[in-house]
This record gives C-alpha cells, structure tokens and sequence, in this order.
C-alpha cells in the first residue's frame, strides 16, 4: 500500500450504477486492484476461487461480491460498501446493482453519496437503465456525475463510438439540470485502461483517468450552510443528585443538519414557535465558540423550554416550511403498491408520524424523464404524490437540504421501510403571528 | 472567513455519534456490546461523546468463551468500572451448564458458540438493540450490512431482506421478540480506528503491542500458548488446542491485530510498540486483519453463515 501516515483528510463517497454487465464490480475490483488497496490474503482467496469456477482467471468481481449466491449467480444482490484511500483522499463506494427489480438499492447507494459513476457499456450504448440511473442520481440531488463508457476495448477504442454515446447523453441531462459537474471517461475496466493511470489506447482523450478525477473533484461546498436546522435527537439530562451543576443541566443532544450556529445566537424551536438562545454549545471536548452542519453537539439554551425528540430548532432567518400537507417525489422500493388512502408512518428527521397518502399525481416514465398519471406507484416506480401528516413536521424543499427535505415511509405492523420521500418546497414558510409584538 | 470543514475521522465521528443517539431515542433497552477490543474501545468514546455529562443510557455487554487473554477482561472490567457503566456478562460454560448451548464434538473453538448465550442474554434482559463495533471493510459479508441491521425473532440475519437504508434515516421499529444490531463504525476502516485511537488518545489492552509470548506454530499462524491447566478436577477447558509434539513451538516477539479468543487469534510477528508504529504497519501490511483469524478460514463463506445465525 502506497499510504502514509500524514493521510489524506478529505472523504468521497460515490456510487457505481449500470446494468447487469456493464462491469461495476470488475471497475471497483480494479481501483482497489490498481491503487494498491487489495491485500494479499485476499488475492489468494481470489485465486482460489479462480481455480474453482474461472477456469484459472482471476475474476476481479469476485472481490466485491461478497455473498455466496452473488459468487455462484455472477450477480451483486445489495449495496456493498467498500473502502479504500489514496495519499490524497479516503473513499467510500457503494456498489449498487444493476439489475432493474433492485432500484431500491440503488436509491440507498445514492443517497448518501457526493458522486455517482454511471457505467456505460460502449457497444450497446445508452439503455433505459442508463436514464434511469442517472435520472435517480439526478433525483436524488448528486451534485457530481462521471459517465464511464467501459468496455472500450470492445469497439476497438473508437474515438467516434464514444463521441457517440456521449452526445446521446448530453441530449438529456439538460431536463434533469442538477448535476454541478459532468465527466465522460472512455474505459476498460478488465484491463484498467483510464481507470486508474490514462491509457495509451486513447490518445484523443484528454482528460484525467477515473481515479484522478475522483481524487481532484472539488466537493468541499456540498454541505448545505444557509440558515440553522437541529434536529434534536435526545435530550440530555444528567439528573446527577451529588453535583449541583449537573442537577440542572438540559441538554439538546442533535446533529446539524443544516448552517452555523454561535453561542449567544437566537433560535427559534419548531414547530411550537418558542424563542431562546443559545446559552452554551456543550461537547465532550469542551464548549465550543460556534458549530456548523454537519457536526454533532449538545445546546443548552437560556430558557427551559419544553422540547423533545423531533422538534428542530433553526436560527432567526431563512426559516423553513412548517405543515402538514406535503408534495413530494417518492421512489418506491415495496412489491404492495403506494395508492390514495393508504396509511403509513413517515419518518422524517428524528420525528416519526402518521402520514395518508391524498393522492398520487403521476409517475415518471423512465424513457422520456417525464411525468405521466398514474393511480398508483408500484415497485421501483418513482412518482409524485401528495401526503397528509397527523401532526405537523417542520421542513424544507429537498433540492435545498437533503437532511430536511428528505423522509422514509414505514409500513405498520411489518415495520418494513417501503419508500424514499424527497420534499417540493413547503407551500407556507414558518412565520410569528403578530410578528410586531414578538420582537 | 473560517472554513467550516471536517477531515474524514470528524466525518466519521459525528456520523457515529447520530447512529448512537438515534439508539438512544428509538429504543427502550440498548445495551452496547464491549469486548476490551479495539473497535468497542472506539465506541466507548463515541458513547460519551453522544451522552455526556449524563450516564452512557445503556448498560455493557459481553459473551466470554472462556478462552479470553486475562489481559483482556481486566481491561475491559476497568474501563466499564472508570465509565460508571454497569457490565453485564454471559459466558459460554454457563449456557453449556444450562443446556442452550451444546458444543460440537471434537470442535474445541467455542466462537460459534458464543451466538446462542448472545442471543439467550438478549432474551434475558429483554435487550431490543445491541450497539457492536463490527465495519464493512473487515469481510465480504459484512460490506452489505446496515447501520442499523434486522433481526428476527429467532436473532437470524437476512442479507436478501434488508431494510433500504436512505440518507440518515434509520428504520429503528421493531414488533415483540425482535431485536437490532446497530454498528456505528460501519464506514470505519482498520486504519480509521488506529487514528481515531491515537487522536483520543485512547487507551489500549498491551496485547496490541509487540510483547515476548509463547506460540506455537499451526493451520500457518503462530497461536499463543494457552494458560496450564490449574484446576486438574475439571476437564482442561484448552483441551486440542494445547501445543502437540510435532508442532513448532517458540519464544517469540509478538502482538496481536485483532482479538478473537486464545485460540482463534494468530499472533503476528511485530516490533510495533506504539500506535504510531502500529499506524505504520497497518498501512504497510500486506494481508488483511482478519488473515489472522482462525475462525474466518473456515470457508470463503464463513462470515455470512455465521451472520445468518445470529453472530454480531
């Protein structure tokens, strides 16, 4: 291994996505493979089972399919992660599947990652799963997408078959205008051409190799920071009868989800509206000055308020949606369909609610990127729906926070998690009534 | 203006200080799985990161074989005792007396053993989640778990029907008899654990650094040689994992890289006396951590088998 210990100090986390065999696993067994990150143990393993169903090859697959039924079918059934570093970042891959009944796990890979991969195999160019790949990364607010054309060996390194692929391409991303950043990489993952060091089978292409690229995106602005969201997680009290500081001590234990906030700042707790502020920001490693998203900490505020699990508190500006009717773009991941009048529990933040389902605008059609109407939303559909909360949940639109836009739909009784929720922007924005006399 | 960014281990932290704290909101009865190891020694500290100044919300818990390095479990009786945390443990030899564990004949390795008394204690104090230090990179069949991971009444694992795990939203909800396993070191490393160690100055058991010990050579790993067999009224607890004449026997400067039992733990060879010099080994090593545990050999498989039957 080439790292040393004055280690990198960024972290990147991307997703692979294409179709059964475009080579997602061969392309993360070779950067593993190639930057040095695969230890000789687990060559050996490799070898071993080369010898048993490879006929002698090393299958760079089998390196990432990790379970029995993966190794014997030749196939990824779940998001696998794996984690390797080079002297200038760390990284966190999601290995999602192609197959198109496990779009469930795709949207999982995604959704906590910076940038996906879209592999594209060169002599069958852009497929549906190709648009509904990138569509999802699109869905899922991705700031950063690369399109590997793999296979390039295939079409004998055809400058124009990439070409090609890559304007057909280019002739939809303008309908999902999100992506910050678009990369289009011609490589052969089996042989490691432009995966890991550039090939000299493509003299035309000018641009950095996979890995190269993933080490330089710049990814240090993806955090939101505009206006405060804190969710409260827990709340601490030590109830500590011997020490009198402890005695009274309230603590609201969360994450930031969103923005700064400062000692001495003035907040606001939602959805009951009361004021405070900030007294002290406690951590385990002394109070702090100031906090940002995405750090954990513990607030004391001035006043005792009643606040628990679930309420946010958010800073004097920028305030978010506060209701209890809600439109929002839905990937669904249950064989039972979502349908009108279905109730669920939708858990968003720390907050867990009953939610009904009023209606169901459309669903997209994954050819065409469009919404189309619908009544229902069936497995691995995404669709627009519109829901009703039993109490009111305080969020923002998706597209400008991912941790307060974003909720989960639960099924009661078999506890299963059916669906991903991403929130449109609320239709009313939290405001004081009698703004005059609250100041 | 400042720059509001955090390198990967503060990354990786406040990620694991949510996973705690969403336990700690979601659950009636956390416990968190401590083993003296290095990993859960990890986790103490993102406990009080998570909690302080109130008491950790849960209380210690661990499954002994029998065949532990005494080194250990003073260590880990210590730590709990320093963190005023109440340490709960089960042991193999107590199931085997209660007749809920029943040891294979011939196989004197008692780490499958230790699923049933896990998942019995579960029972017993009615646990609902168990916090473990176990991440993706260590195995194969580990890189598809969640953070938080179902179980089901019978404390089975089933890696086709896992819950969708999306953004930070952790599905905690559970009916009667069911039960969840969270890892908040999922995206953790090896390495990102030694940093982490050497950040917090974190305090280690001495068998993680280079030490004279006695092994013996089998299966190719150096095993440490296990303690006499003192009380001869009771069948030897090491019995066929004591040195046979025809095995390499050896003193030799050791230290462990992960901590199963005595017997499924393989000594490696290492002057690293610090942990800066065992950060050094690490990034230069040239097999996995777990190349050094008997238990995983078994089959490319193992691992998986053993997490569909309830093993953390």
């Amino acid at each position: 291994m080439t790292q040393k210990t004055n280690h990198p100090i960024e972290l990147l986390r991307f997703n692979t996505c294409g179709s059964v065999d475009d080579g997602k696993s061969t392309l993360i067994g070779r950067l593993l493979y190639d930057s040095k990150n695969i230890m000789e143990d687990q060559i050996e393993a490799l070898e071993r089972s080369a010898d048993i169903t490879g006929g002698g090859q090393i299958n760079l697959a089998n390196l990432t399919d990790g379970l029995r039924a993966e190794r014997e079918q030749g196939i990824t059934i779940d998001v696998a992660y794996r984690y390797f570093a080079t002297p200038r970042r760390k990284f966190i891959v999601a290995d999602t599947p192609g197959h198109v009944q496990y779009t469930r796990n795709m949207v999982t890979g995604a959704s906590t990652a910076n940038l996906s991969v879209v592999l594209v195999d060169a002599r069958q160019g852009v497929i549906e799963q190709t648009r509904r790949h990138t569509f999802i990364a699109a869905t899922l607010g991705i700031p950063h997408i690369v399109f590997a054309i793999n296979k390039m060996d295939l079409v004998d390194w055809s400058e124009d078959r990439f070409l090609e692929i890559r304007e057909e391409i280019e002739s939809f991303l303008p309908r999902l205008d999100i992506f910050r950043d678009v990369k289009f990489i011609p490589i052969s993952a089996l042989n490691g051409d432009n995966v890991v060091e550039p090939s000299k089978h493509t003299p035309w292409y000018p641009g950095p190799s996979l890995l190269y690229h993933l080490e330089t995106v710049h990814i240090a602005s993806d955090w939101a920071m505009t206006g405060l969201r804190f969710p409260v997680q827990w709340v601490n009290r030590p109830n500590n009868p011997t020490d009198p500081k402890l005695h009274d001590f309230r603590g609201l234990s969360g994450q930031i989800a969103c923005g700064i906030v400062k000692q001495g700042d003035g907040v606001v707790v939602l959805p009951s509206g009361l004021r405070s502020t900030v007294k002290e920001i406690w951590t385990y490693d002394g109070p702090q000055q100031e906090a940002f998203c995405p750090q954990s900490i513990t607030l004391v505020l001035e006043h005792d308020l009643d606040i628990s699990r679930g309420d946010m508190i958010v800073g004097q500006d920028h305030f978010p949606g506060v209701g209890s009717e809600f439109q929002a773009r839905v990937c669904w991941m249950n064989p039972k369909p979502l349908a009108p009048g279905r109730k669920y529990l939708l858990k968003h933040t720390s907050n867990t609610v009953q939610a009904i389902v009023s209606g169901v605008n459309g669903r997209v059609d994954m050819s065409t990127c469009e919404l189309k109407p619908a009544n229902e939303l069936a497995l691995n559909d995404i669709g627009d729906i519109r829901l009703k909360t039993a109490k009111p949940l305080v969020v923002d639109a998706y597209r400008k926070n991912r941790l307060t836009g974003s909720f989960i739909l639960i099924e009661q009784g078999t506890n299963h998690t059916l669906g991903a929720g991403m929130l449109e922007s609320p239709a009313h924005k939290f405001r004081f009534e009698n703004e005059e006399f609250s100041i | 203006m400042s720059s509001y960014h955090l390198d990967h281990l503060q990354y990786l932290e406040t990620e694991a200080i949510h996973v705690m704290r969403e336990v700690a909101g979601e659950f009636e009865r956390p416990a968190l799985l401590f083993s003296g190891g290095k990993d859960s020694i990890c986790l103490l500290r993102l406990a009080e990161k998570a909690f302080r100044p109130a008491e950790i919300p849960m209380p210690f818990l661990n499954v002994e074989t029998g065949h532990e390095f005494p080194e250990l479990i003073e260590f880990r009786d210590r730590r709990a005792k320093e963190l005023g945390a109440k340490l709960i443990v089960r042991t193999v030899e107590d199931g085997v007396a209660k007749g809920f564990v029943t040891p294979k004949p011939g196989v004197v390795s008692r780490n499958q053993l230790q699923t049933p008394v896990l998942l019995n204690a579960i029972e017993e104090f009615q646990f609902d989640c168990c916090i473990g230090g176990a991440r993706r990179d260590e195995e194969k069949a580990r890189a598809k778990e969640r953070f938080f991971s179902f179980r089901d009444a019978f404390g089975q694992w089933d890696p086709k029907n896992q819950r969708p795990e999306i953004w930070n939203l952790y599905n905690g909800r559970l009916n009667q008899g069911e039960n969840m396993r969270v890892f908040p070191l999922s995206n953790w490393t090896e390495m990102d654990v030694w940093e982490y160690i050497k950040k917090e100055q974190l305090e280690v058991p001495n068998i993680y650094f280079s030490h004279e010990r006695e092994c013996f050579r089998r299966g190719g790993q150096w095993l440490p040689m296990p303690p006499e067999h003192a009380d001869t009224t009771k069948p030897d607890p090491y019995d066929g994992a004591r040195v046979k004449p025809n095995e390499d026997r050896r003193k030799l400067i050791v230290r462990v890289r992960t901590i199963a039992d005595m017997i499924s733990t393989g000594m490696i060879e290492s002057r690293a006396d610090s942990v800066d010099d065992i950060i050094g080994e690490v990034a230069a090593a040239r097999v996995t951590e777990r190349g050094s545990r008997a238990d995983d050999k078994a089959s490319e498989a193992a691992m998986e088998d053993r997490k569909k039957a309830g093993y953390f």
